[in-house]
């Protein structure tokens, strides 16, 4: 029986116990996932989605099928000792995938909704249904499975002309002694006029094995903004599996920015709808890898509209044996007009061993636009490093400059500006080799 | 201080100095001229250690140790400091940063705890005001889109400082404008004491009106071809270099 056959039966089994535990709005999907995987399979390495990224190891490690969540019995001192200094947010934790039931939210302004997607679910499932799996399309395989499986996830709602002051700041744990597959559903509605911002921390608690398929959905109305941090830290076996969906209106801007200082295994995934005239997206994101760590970065930009912006700005460092991808598409579909989209990948290889692909791409069907794309890979400059050298800068200071000038590139576009100087604490002790020695409790990194 | 005995150094399989020979004491003031291609900037690059460059006969001693040996880092924190023809750009790394690493390496090697940051924003407004560089230029990345003159007049602050004991300018004063050169030569002048020495490389008699030599050198084709005070820049201005061939 191949892996797909397997995962099918597996999940038909488990539907009934899945589905008694989840509110029936995310139930509905549960049927709809698992035709999906009946007719389109897993991800494997022969699919042109996956070229890069081989998940089937993971698909044949025996998950025991964990479905429900774990006892929170969590330190929270111990979790916050990594909170960012001088910044002031709205802090929530996620566990596993799970809305963490203490979570105070009572500072959030009292229109703004946010919670379990689950507990929203049966209280404002008028909301939900008109959002949920809008942005994704639950069809595409690790979308399927999520909607097979997941139970919870982040819901928030901003509605119609609410600025939010504060940051959220959103505290995902993986969490366990025993290996756990995560599957996370995160549904955020920004209506229109509103504005927020957005500090996802991915983290691993122990240094188990985790599997995390993590489905986050967007919806920005008219004139809404939103700025979307992500910094992942995870221990070296745990394979996360991130997509972000998007569907921007009229005049609407998001700003998305992925920092993956550490993981074992990391495929990201963005896929921005540009639906309405007006609308602009930057997204950007830089992958720091060494040893045997892999990090891939799947973008896809759809110009769906004409008057609409999209920036795109995605470095790498591949240290050792580390690999990372670069897929980067946008599509200008007819009649956007006066589109101009802008793509940029850039990548360092450190060593002969470290390994990148990259392939940008561009689709035009509108005949005004203005769209440019590209990919660097490179070494470090020795000019350069001969430069810092004559200065009595130390071979490796020297190497820790440059690839920190490299890096910095992606962090100056972080407009919160205590969260700018903590991830640029972080790169700097990540690239000198510090975030990996403690990487089976990288959160203590206070 | 620096002793030069028959220096052979090839880029690329290519020989380029041939046998060079040059004794440079505390306080003077060396200036070396030479056509195009005659090996001028390989040799600051070889005193610098740049490893492009290879060494494939001679030696080279300052104060009694053999420079050859040493790394480019620690050339520098000896006191060796090279002003590059063509100043790097490094996006990203920022004057201020790469000033205060440089400052503190060279002061972890003489055994000194970091430079403390009231001090050390002192000391870059001091050789700001010293070199009359713009003040501005400290905020910005290494070199980037500075003007031609702004590179060099950085590399004259960088120099000023790491209070070099040996400076070695390698073209310092190509593609800038008399005031641009008033102000590096100054720059220069003013760093200058008993205790230390510069070897000043120049295509142009023109910079040796403000930094004045106590010996000019020929170079053509890997070697030194003739020496001789100052009025011999003059003279090669006069005459060019075939004459001495």
């Amino acid at each position: 029986m191949d892996l797909k056959q397997k995962y099918i039966q597996l999940l038909e089994s488990f539907n009934d116990s899945v589905s008694k535990e989840s509110d029936s709005l995310l139930g509905q999907y549960r049927k709809v996932g698992i035709q999906g995987l009946k007719t389109n399979g897993l991800p494997t390495s022969s699919d042109e989605q996956w070229l890069y990224t081989n998940l089937e190891p993971i698909f044949e490690y025996d998950w025991n099928a964990k479905t429900k969540g774990m006892d929170e019995k969590v330190n929270l001192d111990e979790v916050f000792s990594c909170d960012v200094p001088n910044l002031d947010t709205h802090v929530v934790l996620l566990i596993n995938g799970h809305y963490f039931k203490q979570n105070n939210t009572s500072d959030l302004p009292s229109e703004v909704l946010m919670g379990g997607l689950a507990d929203f679910s049966s209280t404002h499932s008028d909301i939900i249904k008109k959002y949920l799996f809008k942005a994704a399309d639950v069809n595409q395989k690790m979308n399927a499975l999520n909607a097979t499986l997941a139970q919870d996830g982040l819901f928030l709602f901003i509605p119609k002309n609410v600025q939010l002051e504060k940051p959220i700041q959103i505290i995902n744990i993986a969490y366990g002694n025993e290996e756990y597959f995560v599957n996370q559903h995160n549904l955020i509605v920004v209506e229109e006029g509103s504005k927020a911002q957005i500090a996802f921390c991915d983290h691993t608690l122990n240094p188990t094995k985790f599997f995390v398929n993590q489905l986050t959905e967007v919806h920005l109305e008219a004139n809404a903004h939103l700025e979307f941090y992500n910094v992942q830290n995870s221990n070296a076996d745990t394979v996360q599996v991130s997509s972000i969906c998007v569907n921007q209106h009229r005049d609407s801007n998001f700003l998305s920015n992925i920092v993956s200082l550490h993981g074992g295994t990391i495929r990201n995934e963005l896929r921005v709808k540009l639906l309405e005239s007006g609308a602009s997206c930057d997204v950007s994101g830089v992958n720091l890898t060494d040893r045997k760590q892999h990090v891939d970065s799947h973008t896809q930009i759809d110009h769906l509209a004409p008057h609409c912006d999209s920036n795109q700005l995605y470095k790498g460092i591949y240290d050792d044996e580390g690999t990372g991808a670069f897929t980067g598409r946008i599509v200008v579909h007819p009649g956007a007009q006066k589109t101009t989209a802008f793509q940029s990948n850039k990548n360092m290889l450190l060593t002969s061993n470290a390994k990148v692909n990259t392939r940008p791409q561009l689709e035009i069907y509108a005949d005004d636009v203005k769209c440019s794309h590209g990919a660097t890979t490179g070494q470090l400059d020795q000019k350069a490093m001969f430069y810092l050298r004559a200065r009595g800068i130390e071979k490796n200071e020297a190497r820790m400059l440059m690839m920190y000038a490299f890096a910095n590139e992606i962090v100056s576009k972080i407009k919160i500006e205590p969260l700018a100087i903590r991830i640029e604490g972080l790169i700097n002790r990540r690239l000198r080799g510090e975030l990996s020695r403690c990487a089976n409790c990288v959160i203590q990194c206070g | 201080m620096l002793q030069i005995k028959n220096l052979h150094a090839s880029i690329d399989g290519k020989d380029i100095l041939k046998g060079i020979n040059l004794t440079v004491n505390a306080g003077e003031v060396h200036a070396i001229m030479g056509p195009n291609g005659s090996g001028k900037s390989t040799l600051s690059a070889v005193l610098a250690g740049n490893e492009a460059f290879k060494v494939t006969e001679g030696e080279v001693h300052y104060f009694g140790k053999d420079l050859l040996e040493m790394s480019a880092e620690n050339r520098s924190r000896e006191g060796i400091f090279l002003s590059f023809q063509y100043p790097i750009e490094i996006p990203g790394v920022s004057m201020v940063n790469f000033m205060k690493t440089a400052v503190n390496e060279h002061r972890k090697y003489k055994g000194l705890d970091p430079i403390a940051a009231s001090d050390f924003l002192k000391l870059m407004r001091d050789k700001k005001e010293l070199v009359g560089i713009d003040s501005q230029l400290t905020n910005r990345s290494v070199n980037e889109g500075f003007s031609g003159g702004e590179k060099k007049k950085n590399e004259i602050f960088q120099m000023a400082m790491l209070e070099p004991i040996l400076a070695i300018l390698d073209e310092t004063d190509s593609g800038l404008d008399i005031d641009a050169l008033r102000v590096v030569a100054n720059g220069v002048n003013k760093l200058k004491t008993k205790d230390n020495a510069a070897i000043v490389i120049t295509h142009y008699q023109r910079l040796l009106d403000y930094i004045v030599p106590d010996f000019v050198h020929v170079l053509s084709q890997g070697k030194i071809i003739k020496t001789g005070g100052k009025e011999l820049a003059l003279e090669l201005e006069e005459k060019g270099y075939d004459w001495l061939k």
